[in-house]
């Protein structure tokens, strides 16, 4: 089935589900609300001629970049037996970004849901092991979301990190510093020499 | 005959005198051990990222880093070297840290690539900028990765490095 006739059947069963059907590039994307998501991915995986048994990525993105007020999860669903995909694309409003985890319908969605919190700030509900997955468990922030800096240092430093640097400070003055016999050793760089010669 | 004389010994390299006949070579305990530690230099493996790669180039057949006596340990209280082959992370620089600290004297360190010099092109919140800011580093190797041929250039370096090291041995140092 086509891209645009499985998101025109989707918006058929679910129609106050589903915000938009946008194409772009030979591409669908399919947007809808937050609410009934598992309603929707549990009816995708099961109806028979749509059959999506693989979820292939699941991820968040920010639009605040885009003056916008809203994060989006896309789903990228894949059907091996029939050969078709769709993109589903999840609003979710800034201020209570949360949705439920869809870890019930499709088991890879596990570790991806911890990422796009991790990096993120969404919040599965029902996720059965919703923690930091790339960073430190302890660090503060998500760094994927527009306001936050791409470096960090001094006061914003992650603890560990912190703590890291003072230790290997305190254990400087025990590591050995040879006397060379020779002062700061002037060895010239071959490929120099032949310039000079020149 | 208590005693050899400068005129019994031969001079056979600077600082070092070969009594001929009787096999014996006198030269200070300084070079000595330089010699014997940069001959067998020992590094931990400790290959984080790409340029691990190129890491197992170096100990592979054709540019075999065997034939400078580097056997690559596993265990760090076996090694004296530790080549930091790849990006560190804030999340993996305390477990460098604690595998550099279990490494007994005299002990080295090589960063190699750019990530371990400088951080690379990675200027992020969550790279460090060169596995100098906790670690104290020998010799840094740059390129992306750098080629096999460089990684031994590193390792040649060291090696002139711990010749030149004076009084590092004994208890009184």
């Amino acid at each position: 089935m086509g891209q645009m006739a499985i998101a025109e059947r989707l918006r058929s069963i679910f129609p106050k589900e589903v915000l938009e059907i946008i194409k772009s590039r030979n591409q669908v994307g399919v947007i809808v609300r937050r609410e009934r998501i598992k309603d929707l991915c549990h009816w995708l995986r099961n109806e028979p001629d749509l059959d999506f048994n693989l979820l292939m990525d699941l991820c968040g993105v920010d639009y605040t970049g885009m003056n916008k007020d809203y994060y989006e999860v896309a789903y990228n669903l894949y059907s091996i037996p029939q050969r078709h995909m769709l993109r589903l694309r999840a609003r979710i409003p800034v201020v209570d970004c949360r949705i439920d985890s869809v870890t019930s319908i499709w088991q890879g969605a596990n570790w991806h849901e911890r990422e796009c919190f991790d990096l993120l700030g969404i919040v599965f509900d029902g996720h059965p092991d919703l923690r930091r997955i790339l960073l430190p468990e302890d660090w503060v922030g998500h760094p994927l979301r527009k306001e936050y800096p791409l470096q960090i240092s001094g006061e914003q430093e992650w603890t560990g990190y912190d703590e890291l640097k003072k230790l290997s400070r305190k254990l400087n003055q025990f590591s050995f510093q040879p006397e060379s016999s020779e002062t700061v050793p002037k060895k010239p760089h071959p490929q120099a020499s032949a310039h000079d010669r020149s | 005959m208590g005693v050899a004389m400068n005129s019994d010994t031969v001079e056979i390299e600077p600082g070092v005198r070969m009594i001929p006949g009787a096999s014996t070579l006198i030269m200070s305990i300084d070079k000595l051990v330089n010699w014997g530690r940069a001959g067998s230099i020992w590094p931990v493996t400790f290959g984080l990222a790409c340029c691990a790669m190129e890491m197992m180039d170096v100990g592979a057949s054709y540019h075999d880093i065997d034939r400078l006596g580097v056997i690559f340990r596993a265990s760090p209280r076996q090694a004296d070297a530790m080549v930091v082959a790849g990006t560190v992370c804030k999340k993996m620089a305390p477990v460098v840290r604690r595998v550099y600290d279990q490494m007994p004297e005299p002990r080295y360190v090589i960063a190699m690539g750019s990530c371990a010099s400088s951080g690379g092109i990675f200027n992020t919140y969550s790279t460090v900028q060169g596995c100098d800011e906790f670690l104290p580093v020998d010799v840094y190797v740059p390129g992306c990765p750098p080629r096999p041929e460089a990684l031994l250039e590193g390792f040649i370096r060291l090696q002139e490095k711990i010749i030149k090291e004076k009084s590092r041995w004994g208890r009184w140092r």
